[in-house]
């Protein structure tokens, strides 16, 4: 009879116990969701230092991503990767097709090979021509989705990805960066007559467009928590597949402004003049080329070339392809390795 | 055919032997006999009453018997034919509707469907091209728009105000000039050299996934209409051959009872209307059957050979659309397939593609079996041969475009003839489906129109030949009648 008492009431305890596990766990889980969420978010425009959210942990061990590179002469840069893409004759390369001015294709090209053309283009020819040599046909362009930039990398199916690609510190413990080869943060796109004039008060009850899981949105998210967006702003169901379907939700006037990063807000308003870029940009990011996470040779090779690149060749692209929309530039981002 | 009881009526006979030509016996033994007169009760009486006392009494004596017989009779054939006229009156308008007003409308709904379906594949075809786009592409598609604005007219003016079908129509005419506005957009932009004006293509085919939802619904709704009418049309008329049944069985009924009470074995009226009632009888199954033969083989080799004709032809657009947004979006728009471990990214229209292509498998296999002469099968199979390169060649399309060769890729799509393009199959699919249905529409015609070309003349000539019949009947037992005066 004890026995069977002593039973019921160890039973009545464990669920109790049970239940305290069970809210432990949820309460670890909630603590870890942000961190969690952030390697998802693996979209789009990049987000690489923010100022509010739940980044703060992992600052501590990842600080300044863009210097995370390695040194062009800390080591070989003729190495496995280097001579396998040599011996193959070309270099394969994920791009996007999409990002007028950065990587596009133009419709009504005379010429009849349907080359892509833009910055990142540019880069990805003179990176070609170091490595592989200056001949036709040394390099070969995949269109590879946003979200499949990283997988693209990892399965081998691209030598790099050049892709408006930002350099955090999520990114970096998947694949490698080179050295930075641009500057830009997130920006407001809106109609240059709205009386909208960036993240601030004016976008108060504003319909904006972001790209679904992008770092876009997250940083909206940031921002409202941090109190710089105010909570009136409607974005949360306004989210669209591509960066670019922002611009025609807005011209359709079904969205008030578009946020993404700089660079691409720069290419949206270059399809457009009666959109222009509203305030200053409220992130600070660096695209960088991104490679297989062993290659190292590979990254020294490119970092390598990126440092003549900065020399000669950056400023003309740039000044071909960008300072119409983005203004006259002070030159490529300081470079710094690990 | 109007029947009286005469108050003239002859004292009732009494047990009624076999004895013929019996002249008027004693008057009735019982109290049987009936007062004369109206006034005759105490307490007045109701005309019913009085007319089933009427009745009784005369069936009492052998000309009142003849006399209810005769009208008895008359009333069975005359109500034979009546429901005759009336079963076939129904069944005849319903196949009527079938071949003049749910079919053609049915045909309608499916063009509204396909031709929807057609201008967004020749609208991503034309953006291929690049921003000068080809004059066909750009005619096929005006005309593709216009029949469809067309097409929903009439569709609008069948719908009846307030059902959903009529809702649907509406949203239809809304969307699609939201739908043109937005392929304009594109081709602006793409003029311009824009990535911008792929993303207004891709936002205009997300608007015409909507508008073909609506459209099948539309069509689903006319099948269904068409499968109600042949449902009204092709029932046995159980009533009527039923009334017939017992109209005959009557007939004899009495003949033979006039023989065993005369002996004699013709009674000319009564032969006369039993030959017109059984006419109209054989008329009535014989005829009915024909034309429920003609209307199921109509729907069996006609209207689902068509239906699965067009299924497989809005496939075969809808593939090919995706296979031109596939190069237009370049990778813009992808989407979560599976779940688990198998779950993997996909481009939303390379993976829509496939599952196109493999409802188009299904349905030209459907196509075949349900093909049932040599001048329909023969489409079909052309078609699936067709469908066999176009997969293949589509294969190599999208080799070369993860290989990067985004021309390649784009050649073998949209090219010319020396490039072995899917264009080419595509087109080769459509044209043979296209004359499979024109062959599958004939069959139902001739044979919907056989079937309903059975029942003509049906309703009169029942009419008639019962009004006959029922003559025939009443002047026969009044023939056996006038023996008695």
């Amino acid at each position: 009879m004890n026995a069977r008492r002593l039973r019921a009431s160890l039973r009545g305890w464990g669920g109790v116990g049970a239940m305290a596990v069970v809210c432990a766990l949820a309460a670890v889980f909630a603590l870890l969701l942000p961190v969690a969420q952030s390697r998802e978010n693996d979209d789009g425009e990049p987000g690489g230092q923010r100022t509010a959210g739940g980044y703060q942990a992992r600052a501590e061990d990842c600080t300044d991503p863009e210097k995370q590179s390695l040194s062009p002469s800390s080591g070989d840069q003729d190495g496995d990767t280097v001579q396998a893409i040599k011996d193959r004759g070309f270099l394969i390369v994920g791009v996007d097709q999409n990002s007028y001015r950065f990587g596009y294709r133009d419709p009504n090209s005379e010429s009849d090979d349907a080359e892509l053309e833009g910055f990142d283009i540019d880069l990805v020819h003179e990176i070609a021509d170091k490595i592989v040599g200056e001949k036709p046909k040394n390099v070969r362009f995949r269109a590879i989705p946003t979200d499949q930039r990283i997988p693209a990398i990892q399965d081998g199916k691209v030598d790099m990805v050049v892709r408006t690609m930002t350099i955090n510190c999520t990114r970096l413990e998947q694949v490698a960066f080179s050295s930075p080869y641009f500057e830009t943060g997130q920006q407001v796109l809106a109609p240059k007559k709205s009386d909208i004039t960036g993240l601030d008060e004016s976008l108060a009850k504003k319909r904006i467009c972001t790209a679904t899981g992008s770092t876009a949105f997250d940083a909206l998210d940031a921002a409202r928590t941090a109190g710089t967006l105010p909570a009136s702003a409607d974005f949360e169901k306004r989210t669209v597949p591509n960066q670019l379907d922002c611009l025609v939700r807005l011209q359709l006037g079904e969205a008030d402004a578009v946020v993404t990063d700089g660079a691409l807000a720069a290419s949206q308003a270059a399809q457009d003049p009666t959109v222009g870029l509203k305030g200053k940009p409220f992130t600070d990011e660096f695209y960088g080329v991104a490679m297989k996470k062993d290659a190292d040779d590979l990254v020294r090779r490119v970092n390598q070339i990126l440092v003549d690149y900065r020399k000669d060749g950056w400023q003309k692209s740039y000044d071909k392809w960008l300072a119409e929309s983005l203004g006259e530039s002070s030159g490529p981002p300081p470079v710094q390795y690990k | 055919m109007t029947y009286q009881q005469q108050s003239t009526a002859a004292p009732p006979q009494g047990r009624a032997g076999a004895s013929p030509a019996v002249p008027p016996q004693a008057p009735p033994p019982g109290p049987q006999g009936r007062p004369q007169g109206p006034d005759a009760g105490p307490p007045r009486r109701t005309a019913w009453a009085e007319g089933v006392d009427r009745l009784r009494a005369g069936a009492t004596t052998e000309p009142g018997r003849l006399r209810i017989i005769g009208a008895v009779l008359a009333v069975l054939v005359v109500t034979f034919g009546a429901v005759t006229a009336w079963e076939m009156t129904e069944r005849s308008a319903a196949a009527d509707d079938v071949l003049h007003s749910s079919q053609p409308l049915s045909a309608d709904a499916a063009d509204i469907y396909r031709s929807l379906a057609d201008a967004n594949t020749a609208a991503s075809s034309g953006f291929l091209a690049g921003g000068q786009e080809p004059a066909k592409t750009r005619q096929r598609y005006e005309d593709d728009i216009s029949l469809a604005a067309d097409k929903l007219v009439t569709a609008a003016a069948n719908s009846e105000p307030g059902s959903t079908s009529a809702k649907t129509i509406t949203d239809l005419n809304k969307m699609l000039p939201e739908y043109k506005g937005l392929v304009e957009r594109a081709r602006a932009n793409n003029r311009q050299g824009y990535p911008l004006g792929g993303a207004y293509l891709r936002y205009a085919n997300a608007k015409m996934q909507i508008m073909l939802d609506d459209a099948e619904r539309l069509y689903t709704v006319e099948n269904q209409r068409l499968r109600s009418d042949y449902d009204d049309a092709t029932p046995y008329p159980w009533i009527a051959i039923g009334a017939g049944v017992v109209a005959i069985g009557g007939l004899v009924w009495a003949q033979r009872r006039n023989y065993r009470r005369t002996n004699r074995v013709l009674n000319h009226g009564l032969v006369a209307a039993t030959a017109a009632t059984t006419v109209v009888l054989l008329w009535l199954v014989v005829g009915h059957t024909v034309a429920r033969a003609g209307l199921n083989d109509s729907y069996d080799h006609g209207v689902r050979s068509m239906n699965t004709l067009n299924d497989a032809r809005l496939a075969s657009l809808k593939a090919r659309s995706n296979e031109n947004l596939t190069l237009v979006s370049r990778g813009a728009e992808t989407k979560d397939v599976g779940t688990g471990a198998d779950k993997q990214t996909v481009d939303t229209f390379d993976y829509d593609f496939e599952q196109q292509m493999k409802a188009l498998t299904t349905k030209l296999a459907a196509a075949e079996d349900l093909a049932d002469d040599s001048a329909g099968v023969k489409p079909v199979e052309a078609a699936t041969g067709n469908m066999k390169v176009w997969k293949e060649r589509h294969a190599e399309a999208r080799t070369q475009d993860t290989l990067g060769n985004y021309q390649g890729a784009l050649d073998k799509v949209i090219g010319s003839k020396a490039d072995k393009p899917t264009g080419e199959c595509f087109d080769s699919v459509e044209t043979n489906l296209k004359a499979a249905i024109t062959h599958e529409r004939a069959e139902f015609e001739q044979a919907a129109g056989d079937g309903r070309g059975a029942m003509n003349g049906l309703v009169v000539g029942a009419a008639v030949l019962a009004v006959l019949a029922a003559a025939g009947a009443v002047l026969g037992i009044g023939r056996r009648l006038s023996e008695y005066r």
